[in-house]
């Protein structure tokens, strides 16, 4: 392949994890967990041979860096070559098998493929054609993070108001005493709105902790047979301030309904329960 | 007895209020007929009368806790009865202190923060003036050392004076008490009426107590008798 260009397509340089990125005549520039398997370092000599129908063609490498493309498949089987030794191994001088083109925006792709199809006499695939089962799998996923997402808040929602629902009738003399005294239909209900607020912000703050000791337990015992972690999970601050308001939005939004019945309680009926 | 304030105007006057419940029911019951009632300024009052009479109803009434079904109620020759919740609630802050049978402290609250609650609702904080107001009214009623203790560590009778104060702290020019003393031993309930009317001659506040006790009747100025629903007797007590 041409190296700058390929960079700029997939942002190779962003990968090397040993070594530089360099594509000489002769160089080479191998997927990192290949190189493990092969007792390879930067700096060494590998030979390629490439079988066909025609026989064997092979070239002599020596390895600039090593990469990792962040699927350990792929890192086990990536061998990165110049883009004339490419051709030359596979029989095919001037040519190439692959052009690969990056959008501004991903989502474009199919409809630029279909496109490009039409005007030129090539196979043109986008990343959703080739990944069919992946995107299939990422739509499933979005969708049923969805669902529980809403069946979460659903829970959140009626869980706060449920407490609130038995404060407001276990504090209905309190409440009687507060009106007899002055207090405002307003303050009741902002007295009760607080309070869901709090419980949302607490529940909150409680659960982010519990995220993390959780992610934190997850990354540190679930590990591959290689030793690393399987997933890579981390908790966003920014994700994780939006949780607090949305939960504590979920809160007040609990305490709309016992807020407005503490609020409408007859303050003498209160006091005589 | 002084039954006017300088304006001419007593300091409430009820004209043939009528108080009926489950109107268009069945079961619809008239408590009070057609009570007539005024009360001055610094008067110490006790409204009594057997169960049933409509005592209750009528201090509700008196508090703007409970709509009248029919009839005049003038605070301060404000006629009241029209007002709507906003109105009534601003009255009862300005005008009116309660004393109800149970102390109904807020558990969670010391006694000073019971008492500062009212400054509370009002304004939305409490200044370091109320909160020294607060204080002393508290020592006045004998709790200076109790002043930061929670209503369960305190006596029924300490309970009943927090609630006391806590309807003096705003100097409301009326305090209505419901059973102040039915709660209480004998000892306890005479210390508690005790300073009912030692606040009375201190701040002046008009006190209008029910009470089914004769005895902390015969005490107070006035003894108004309620008896199915309507006055029986009203009468400046016999020296």
């Amino acid at each position: 392949m041409d190296l700058d260009r390929y960079d700029r397509i997939v942002g190779l340089r962003g990968k090397v994890v040993e070594g530089g990125a360099r594509l000489d005549p002769g160089e080479g520039i191998l997927g990192r967990d290949l190189a493990a398997d092969l007792g390879v370092r930067v700096g060494d000599r590998v030979s390629v041979v490439v079988t066909s129908s025609s026989g064997n063609v092979g070239d002599s490498l020596r390895v600039t860096a090593l990469v990792d493309l962040g699927v350990r498949e792929l890192n086990r089987r990536t061998v990165i070559v110049p883009l004339r030794a490419a051709q030359s191994l596979v029989g095919l001088p001037g040519g190439a098998t692959h052009l690969e083109l990056t959008l501004a925006d991903v989502w474009s792709a199919s409809s630029l493929a279909a496109e490009l199809a039409q005007r030129d006499p090539y196979r043109v695939e986008s990343w959703q054609q080739l990944n069919a089962q992946l995107v299939s799998a990422l739509n499933a996923q979005s969708v049923s993070t969805a669902l529980i997402r809403g069946v979460v808040m659903i829970v959140v929602v009626l869980g706060i108001a449920r407490v609130l629902v038995v404060s407001e009738v276990q504090k209905r003399r309190e409440i009687g005493i507060l009106r007899a005294m002055g207090t405002t239909r307003g303050q009741i209900q902002r007295v009760f709105l607080l309070q869901g607020a709090i419980v949302g912000a607490a529940g909150s703050v409680l659960g982010v902790l519990l995220a993390v000791a959780l992610i934190g337990a997850f990354t540190r015992f679930v590990r591959g047979s290689d030793g690393l972690p399987l997933f890579s999970i981390g908790l966003a601050p920014n994700l994780a301030l939006r949780i607090a308001v949305l939960a504590t939005f979920a809160g007040v939004l609990a305490a709309v309904a016992p807020a407005r019945r503490a609020a409408s309680l007859d303050p003498a009926q209160a006091i005589r329960l | 007895m002084n039954t006017v304030d300088p304006a001419g105007r007593p300091l409430i006057a009820l004209d043939g209020v009528h108080k009926r419940y489950n109107v268009g029911q069945p079961n619809e019951a008239e408590v009070l007929h057609g009570v007539s009632l005024t009360l001055a300024a610094g008067e110490f009052a006790a409204l009594i009368g057997p169960s049933g009479s409509g005592k209750s109803t009528l201090l509700n009434i008196i508090g703007l806790l409970e709509p009248m079904s029919g009839g005049s109620y003038r605070i301060h020759g404000e006629e009241v009865g029209g007002l709507d919740d906003a109105g009534l609630t601003l009255r009862r802050r300005s005008a009116l202190g309660f004393v109800f049978q149970f102390h109904h402290l807020l558990p969670a609250f010391s006694a000073l923060e019971n008492v500062t609650l009212p400054a509370l609702m009002r304004e939305g904080h409490v200044s370091r003036a109320q909160r020294d107001h607060a204080r002393e009214v508290l020592a006045a009623m004998g709790l200076g050392a109790a002043l930061h203790k929670r209503p369960g560590e305190l006596s029924g009778g300490m309970q009943q004076r927090v609630a006391i104060a806590r309807a003096l702290v705003t100097k409301p020019p009326l305090v209505l008490a419901d059973e102040p003393t039915g709660n209480l031993d004998r000892h306890s309930s005479d210390d508690v009426f005790a300073l009912m009317r030692k606040m009375h001659a201190e701040m002046g506040t008009s006190f209008l107590i029910v009470t089914h006790d004769p005895r902390l009747a015969e005490r107070c100025d006035r003894i108004i008798e309620l008896v199915d629903g309507c006055i029986e007797r009203d009468g400046v007590r016999s020296p």
